[in-house]
């Protein structure tokens, strides 16, 4: 936890710090740890119900490590007329997983996202961190590859 | 002497469609030719279906080409190398392009032309032009943009110059200038264009914000799905300090004002002002109840002007052009020109800015060329989630707030989704809904309940119980949403659902089929 001592004391002075405190803290542990929070409630001078209010209010933020992999699928209307809705269905067979859930192998999480801005180039997706637009299946089964590695 | 300069966008729907790895295989391959290039990673032109497009820069103009795919780099060089040559992908200048021509780019007059990190490109090209007319005279400013009747973008079409009047008259030790680009609505990418393709002219319309209304201090509060306009932002507020354009001495004057991007964190109603101030203030975004107005008690309670991207990007054109010009463009109460965004659905997609009054027609059968898997259009969305379906038969609907709102729409923040006749608008209806209960803030129970109870109904009627009686209760329950609710989430929700039903009846009234759907 030195780590989350060194994140707070590098956003000292900065005004309503919550959300980039969070943001550096997932980005450093890859989730939002318990310990974490009552850090960050006491250096904030917030309770640690208000802190776990806001982690849990956001969908970025998780509580708990996701898997190695995060393929975001954009399951909005754009990407509904572009058949969306058929390739989310094709990830989560292909996955053995729902949205929302991690393979049991710790590989892969996937997770449903409301829009890219790509919405004229749809369906689109972002592989951890990546963007990638005119999905069609081929394209969908090699990102799905990609997360074997 | 410097090499030819050859662009490849580092617009998001580029980069998502190869635009890195493209820069890469042209610098690969001038290297192995010797030839000495300059990368511009520029915007996106809008024309969407040709990207990745790149330019190369000749003695007679820009030539396009797009859309270039991997196997297409060498040859492409190759045309390029010898001054914009032939090529099946040569688009030519894409300032000839019909879909340009027809435009009116105030808004983005610059997009997709200028190196979007270079602050010397962008004084070049206008920039900063509005800005030293404010300067020239800073009390003059809220009036100017007010006789330009320039209304909030965002989708409320708020005028923009009484939203600053009312902050500029207020009295505080402190106020703010707060850019909302938490563009969350499905079909709508014209604030991550230009803050990608062109961010100085959002810093440079904060500015005059800040200027004419006192306030010192902005923010730009930026959805966490856009790392690209997170990343371009902040190069150019960097770039635009170190060039003397914002701190405490702007452009050398005597006025002071400086900005910070912030990251949203995945919550839709974030994009709706009050639940976004919240979250900058590091809270839940839960969603105020007015009054008080942001531009009374905003940000920390301090008197805060919110504006869309589009609203504050445009008003450098607006104080350099005068609010004459401006306002002489667009019909009825709706000045200027709107960013339209086309998409879903649709063979030429893009971003197509023009003077308000086009029709739905022109815009999805002339311009986006209709379907592109050929098959007719049975709809579109306009304004986002929260906007209303149309269906053919409305499609002589000028783009207008009024025109919009009169047909029970919005054209929000002017994005168009198209379908075509595979859609099934009772599960649009039913997606509404559910996307309404997934997002909803909870602070107010018509849309934190009505949303679960909405989407159980939709699913009654699709499975064909009770059918006369679950339209009704699903006709009263809307009615409640859009009467109760505290802000669009809720409010709008209706629209999309409303709208479905009313104008696509069959959908609702086939044979029971949700069973075998799921």
């Amino acid at each position: 936890m030195e780590r989350a001592a060194q994140i707070l004391a590098e956003h000292r002075g900065t005004e309503g710090p919550l959300l980039p405190i969070l943001h550096a803290i997932q980005e450093t542990f890859g989730y939002v740890p318990e310990n974490a929070v009552a850090i960050i409630a006491e250096a904030l001078n917030l309770s640690r119900a208000e802190v776990h209010g806001v982690v849990t209010f956001y969908h970025d933020f998780r509580q708990e490590p996701a898997g190695r992999h995060v393929l975001k699928l954009c399951r909005a209307e754009a990407c509904q007329a572009a058949g969306g809705d058929a390739l989310a269905a094709r990830a989560e067979e292909r996955l053995g997983v729902r949205f929302g859930g991690t393979t049991k192998d710790g590989r892969v999480r996937l997770e449903p996202v409301y829009c890219l801005g790509l919405c004229s180039v749809s369906p689109s997706a972002m592989i951890d961190g990546r963007i990638v637009a005119r999905i069609d299946d081929k394209k969908l089964d090699a990102l799905l590859a990609e997360t074997d590695r | 002497m410097s090499g030819i300069r050859i662009y490849v966008p580092g617009d998001a729907v580029a980069v998502a469609c190869g635009a890195d790895e493209l820069a890469r295989a042209i610098a690969s391959a001038a290297s192995i030719r010797k030839r000495d290039i300059e990368i511009v990673r520029n915007g996106s032109r809008g024309m969407h279906w040709l990207e990745p497009m790149l330019e190369v820069a000749t003695d007679k103009g820009r030539i396009a080409y797009g859309p270039v795919e991997l196997g297409d780099v060498d040859s492409v060089f190759e045309a390029m190398l010898a001054g914009g040559g032939e090529h099946k992908l040569r688009v030519g200048p894409p300032e000839d392009h019909p879909f340009l021509k027809k435009q009116t780019r105030l808004t983005f007059a610059r997009c997709g032309i200028v190196d979007p990190r270079s602050l010397d490109d962008y004084k070049a090209y206008d920039g900063y032009k509005g800005l030293a007319k404010a300067l020239a005279n800073p009390a003059a400013i809220v009036d100017e943009v007010a006789q330009s009747g320039l209304r909030g973008r965002g989708g409320a079409g708020f005028p923009t110059g009484i939203k600053w009047k009312t902050v500029a008259e207020a009295q505080a030790d402190r106020k703010y200038i707060v850019c909302n680009a938490d563009e969350g609505d499905s079909g709508t990418f014209a604030d991550r264009m230009i803050m990608e393709g062109d961010p100085f002219v959002l810093i440079e319309g904060m500015t005059i914000a800040g200027i004419a209304v006192g306030a010192t201090k902005g923010f730009v509060y930026i959805r966490s799905e856009y790392p690209h306009a997170i990343a371009v932002m902040n190069d150019a507020i960097l770039a635009a300090r170190r060039g003397g354009m914002l701190g405490n001495s702007v452009a050398g004057s005597t006025f002071a004002f400086d900005l910070e991007v912030r990251e949203g964190a995945g919550a839709y109603v974030c994009g709706e002002e009050t639940a976004l101030l919240e979250s900058l203030e590091g809270k839940r975004g839960l969603v105020r109840a007015k009054p008080p107005l942001p531009a009374h008690k905003g940000l920390f309670g301090r008197p805060t002007v919110i504006n869309n991207v589009l609203s504050l990007a445009t008003v450098p054109i607006v104080m350099d052009k005068g609010a004459a010009f401006y306002k002489n463009f667009g019909m009825g109460r709706s000045r200027g020109t709107m960013p339209i965004q086309l998409a879903g659905n649709l063979q030429y997609g893009g971003l197509f800015e023009t003077a308000f009054g086009i029709t739905l027609r022109e815009l999805v059968d002339d311009i986006g060329g209709g379907c592109f898997t050929g098959r007719p259009v049975k709809a579109v969305q306009v304004g986002g989630p929260l906007g209303a379906y149309f269906p053919r038969a409305l499609f002589d609907t000028p783009f207008d707030y009024e025109a919009f709102a009169a047909r029970d729409g919005l054209i929000g923040h002017g994005g168009i989704v198209v379908f075509d006749d595979s859609v099934d608008m009772a599960k649009q209806a039913r997606f509404a809904m559910e996307f309404c209960a997934v997002e909803s803030c909870g602070k107010c129970t018509p849309c934190r309940i009505g949303s679960t109870r909405g989407v159980e109904t939709v699913e009654r009627i699709m499975r064909g119980e009770e059918r006369e009686k679950n339209i009704a209760v699903l006709t009263d329950l809307c009615n409640t949403m859009k009467f109760g609710s505290l802000c669009a989430l809720g409010g709008f929700t209706p629209y999309p659902v409303m709208s479905a039903l009313r104008h696509f009846p069959d959908d609702f009234n086939t044979a029971p089929r949700l069973q075998a759907a799921e």
